[in-house]
């Protein structure tokens, strides 16, 4: 290399230079772009900072926390029959379904247990509430790639399944009609029959959402292969629900461990599918919802005749100690771990609640994909803001 | 009975009837398939209370827009971002300006009709990448360079469409191709003349995919793609200059309609067998007609919107370069073909 004479060297180095000056000239600048926490896509007050080249994803940043309520400190200071009320306000398409771990949980503590009627009462509304909240998805999903109409019918439909509730609870959306030891009260007359008119309602609805929307060629080409999550990154992120049963994960909470609850005595199927893509995640929500209405149909059938309350002390006290009661909420695995003192308020409650983890694979999952993406893959993760935030 | 007019009498009614054809038929179009038809889909009424059956709906809607306090972004580049509006508009109405509703009911009536149209259906790009620009907003940029890429992709399959029709009725004058249709044959039969939809069904299928792109709706919407562009280059914009996109949006749904109506389903003229009338009576009926066919038209269009999801980007490039394109161009080859044998 000694024969390299100076002017060879200089216009390498001219040449280096110029190298450089054209890779500075034609980099472009990424472009960061702020989706929320006030965005039609975002359904509540979730943020997204997403840095782009041109319309592609180079990294995605949820930012949580704007509807924080804090819960968990709030149930401190409540007695265990007022903390309901509250937790009520979690996922709140499914109310019901909220308060349902809790009970049990405080069940669990204070041994004792709801009677049958009570039982198979509270798995009929919990999978009323599921009906409620996965169909409002449905439709939400076909709003967020494009098509307006679907949402429309499942607000219409979910109408119907909200009158049930509130003819037995005299809450559409909150409630509140969960006791420690049963409920509040027993069905009004002629509950049973209506409410199997309204699962057929249902069922037809599903039928109309699979033609409409599942089967359209449009709605395909814009889920399929989309936001894949591998079981294994779905399992390690904590990823429940409908969610890791579309990765094909059999696990459901109802089957495997159904505490208290009469999913026991029905006939039903665990739906999985083996993409795990978005569409993957509507077509097992889909399924879930007609398995529901089966749930219910059978329910309906079967409810043991019975006191719907317990016996439990007029003012209730929770023995020391600690208890941790997990269900498969709509959203997913819904958990709440409470500490007694022995006191008439909890002393700790830590809620497990399933959009939180469900959201927290969106870095990993939005890493590479368009912006158009970006909307169907958080529609088909399927967050509520309150469960998220809490 | 026109022609006894003078020169300018026949202008200002000319210019009436541009603002008229463009304004009212655009306000059809809103109350009947904006407000009714999709609220019937989506089993809710729409409208109910401004007017019998919520006819007056659009009315008020316009005098809330007007009384809207017209917001200026601090960074928009302001004179791009005020003139965007009228940019569209004015392509919306030097569109409709050579569409035909009767033997004398026109407003220009040049050599080179469609050409025109489709050269200045072009100017409405500019319009939507001036709003997506002047806005200074991410959300709005985005959507106007995706509108700009799409109408682009678009026009082709929209101009080799209207190629097939041109080379059919063997002139580009609009009322010539009426005219060719009202006397045109199929395979010698012509019975009830030739509305193009019959020979040229396949550049009828083009021009209404296309079309539905050309004017943004589902599942073309990925300009405004209000669930994740929040409404890309209308997020800015409120009061009167919202107002003139809304009236531009649907004001050019009917004027592209109206093309399709002249093209491929005889304009003014009625496909029906023996129906010879005086030009008076053609002149009268003529535009009712055509408003006919319009609504006809966008209801499709509407309905479509409605219903379909919408594409991502490079799918709906996909499906202009590799679908409509190829298909656009064999429909000329094999019309080019049938012209020189039979």
């Amino acid at each position: 290399m000694t024969d390299i004479s100076d002017r060879q060297q200089l216009s390498y180095i001219a040449a280096q230079a110029a190298d450089a000056r054209v890779n500075l000239e034609l980099e472009t600048e990424g472009m960061t772009l702020n989706i929320g926490p006030q965005h039609p896509a975002t359904h509540g007050t979730l943020r997204i900072i997403a840095k782009l080249d041109g319309e592609q994803v180079i990294a995605a940043d949820p930012v949580m926390g704007y509807m924080h309520r804090g819960y968990e400190k709030l149930t401190e200071v409540r007695t265990y029959p007022q903390v309901t009320t509250l937790i009520n306000r979690i996922d709140w398409l499914g109310s019901f379904a909220n308060e349902v771990p809790f009970i049990l949980a405080a069940e669990r503590l204070m041994e004792v247990e709801a009677p049958p009627r009570a039982q198979s009462i509270r798995t009929i509304l919990f999978e009323m509430s599921r009906i409620a909240n996965v169909v409002l998805f449905l439709g939400d999903m076909a709003v967020q790639v494009g098509a307006v109409t679907p949402v429309f019918f499942a607000f219409r439909d979910r109408e119907h399944i909200l009158n049930q509730i509130e003819a037995v609870t005299g809450g559409r959306f909150h409630p509140n009609f969960d006791r420690i030891g049963g409920l509040k009260d027993d069905l009004p007359a002629g509950w049973i029959n209506e409410t199997k008119q309204v699962m057929k309602k249902m069922r037809s609805f599903c039928d109309e959402i699979e033609t409409l929307v599942l089967g359209n060629e449009i709605f395909q080409a814009r889920t399929r292969g989309i936001g894949v999550i591998p079981a294994d990154v779905g399992l390690s992120y904590g990823l429940s629900g409908a969610n890791i049963r579309a990765s094909g994960v059999d696990w459901d909470v109802r089957r495997d461990n159904p505490c208290g609850l009469s999913y026991d005595q029905v006939d039903w199927k665990v739906w999985t599918h083996p993409d795990g893509d978005s569409f993957s995640r509507f077509w097992v929500r889909l399924q879930e919802v007609r398995e529901s209405t089966k749930i219910v149909d059978q329910l309906l059938e079967t409810i043991p005749a019975g006191p719907i309350m317990a016996k439990v002390p007029r003012i209730i006290k929770v023995p020391a100690g600690e208890a941790f009661v997990e269900t498969e909420n709509p959203l997913g695995v819904m958990g709440y771990y409470i500490v007694s003192k022995g006191d008439l308020v909890p002393y700790r409650v830590k809620i497990r609640s399933a959009s939180f983890n469900n959201m927290s694979i969106s870095p990993w999952l939005l890493k590479g994909v368009y912006v158009p993406d970006i909307i169907t893959i958080l529609a088909s993760l399927y967050f509520i803001l309150g469960d998220i935030d809490r | 009975m026109l022609a006894e007019l003078s020169y300018w009498q026949i202008t200002s009614l000319r210019v009436a009837g541009g603002l008229g054809g463009v304004l009212l038929v655009a306000g059809t179009l809103v109350y009947l398939h904006l407000f009714k038809m999709v609220s019937f889909m989506q089993s809710r009424l729409g409208p109910m209370e401004a007017g019998p059956f919520g006819s007056l709906q659009l009315l008020a809607e316009v005098g809330k827009h007007l009384q809207k306090e017209d917001i200026f972004p601090r960074k928009a580049d302001k004179f791009v971002f005020g003139a965007a509006p009228f940019v569209i508009l004015a392509s919306t109405f030097l569109l409709v300006a050579v569409v035909p509703a009767g033997p004398d009911v026109w407003f220009v009536n040049v050599d080179t009709g469609i050409y025109l149209a489709m050269a200045v259906s072009s100017v409405s790009v500019i319009g939507i990448l001036m709003a997506g620009w002047g806005s200074a907003n991410k959300y709005s940029m985005m959507g106007g360079l995706r509108a700009t890429g799409q109408l682009i992709a678009y026009e082709l399959p929209l101009i080799l469409a209207v190629v097939g029709v041109v080379i059919q009725a063997g002139t580009m004058n609009m009322q010539g191709i009426v005219a060719a249709q009202a006397n045109g044959e199929i395979f010698g039969w012509g019975g009830i003349g030739n509305p193009y939809i019959l020979t040229q069904g396949v550049a009828f299928f083009v021009f209404m995919i296309a079309m539905q792109a050309e004017l943004t709706q589902a599942p073309f919407d990925m300009p405004i793609a209000e669930s994740e562009l929040v409404s890309g280059y209308l997020t800015e914009y409120s009061g009167m200059r919202f107002l003139l996109f809304f009236i531009g949006e649907f004001a050019t749904a009917g004027v592209f309609a109206s093309i399709a109506a002249v093209l491929f389903l005889g304009g003014w003229w009625a496909p029906i067998p023996g129906l010879a009338f005086d030009d008076n009576v053609w002149n009268l009926l003529g535009p009712l007609l055509l408003i006919g066919k319009i609504v006809i038209l966008t209801f499709i269009v509407f309905w479509v919107r409605f219903t379909f999801p919408r594409f991502r980007e490079d799918q709906l490039q996909r499906i202009a370069w590799k679908f409509l394109i190829p298909i656009a161009l064999a429909n000329i080859v094999v019309t080019a073909l049938f012209k020189v044998w039979f």
